[in-house]
């Protein structure tokens, strides 16, 4: 199976993760992530998860894992298109992942990163003085 | 009626098994929230093989069930014949790790399913059993 694409949009990375991804094939991901993030220094992530059908503990963890992973390196991540029913099994399941941000779908998630990019700056330029 | 038989021996059999199981699923009726339950309910009992069996093996069995009162209903059963879990009790309480991170593992399955027996002897292995009826 190939690996996330991951592409860049401006400042922002934007990875399209496919319909049933393999425990390594996830991890894979989240180190190109931060390889991207590294060399592009981008100020944003996106995670389109819309055709993802399960995710289960491991997945859900490794989205958590990004997330964080990103926010050392600068980044804000949305996670975007998380399907109803993934959304009731994840509850059920007992992970909230309560660490990411989501928004509905991909246009949603790039106003709300957007968002997210301001309100760090501002933090950040508020810190600075 | 189904009764399908899947070796567990790497990690593509996890997509494999949890495939099938949502394939099944799919063809019993029970609709999309049933489906993704079933699904990840498979993925975190087989993944359980892959990391903690001996050598990662077992197999996943998906059986079609038909009740005293005609309700189709689906049952899946993951066996290894792997270290076995010390206190089934134990692994059965709310964030209970072996030490692999697997803290959410089997209660959170149990949630996701309306069945669920674990028969595990030390030294000989485990058998998970999950059930799930059409609504």
């Amino acid at each position: 199976m190939a690996r996330v694409p991951i592409l860049r949009v401006r400042d922002l990375l934007v990875a399209t993760v496919q319909e049933d991804l393999r425990d390594s094939d996830a991890q894979a991901l989240e180190v190109d992530l931060g390889l991207a993030l590294e060399r592009t220094e981008a100020a944003g992530v996106i995670i389109d998860v819309s055709v993802v059908e399960m995710v289960d503990s491991f997945l859900g963890r490794l989205l958590n894992d990004m997330a964080a992973q990103a926010k050392l390196l600068g980044a804000q991540t949305v996670v975007v298109g998380i399907q109803p029913a993934v959304a009731i099994t994840l509850v059920e399941l007992g992970l909230e992942l309560r660490g990411i941000r989501t928004a509905l779908d991909i246009d949603r998630g790039f106003t709300l990163v957007r968002q997210l990019i301001r309100q760090e700056r501002l933090r950040g330029t508020a810190r600075a003085q | 009626m189904r009764n399908d038989e899947l070796p567990i021996a790497g990690e593509d059999d996890i997509v494999r098994s949890r495939q099938r199981a949502r394939d099944v699923a799919r063809e019993l009726g029970f609709g999309m929230v049933d489906q993704s339950r079933i699904a990840t309910a498979v993925s975190e009992l087989t993944r359980n093989v892959v990391r903690y069996a001996t050598d990662g093996r077992g197999e996943v069995l998906i059986r079609e069930l038909r009740s005293p009162l005609g309700q189709p209903g689906l049952e899946i059963v993951v066996q290894d014949s792997g270290p076995g879990i010390a206190s089934v009790d134990e692994a059965m309480r709310e964030g209970f790790t072996s030490g692999a991170g697997m803290g959410m593992g089997l209660p959170g399955t149990r949630r996701l399913m309306d069945e669920m027996e674990i028969d595990s002897v030390p030294g000989r292995g485990t058998t998970v059993t999950i059930r799930k009826w059409r609504r």
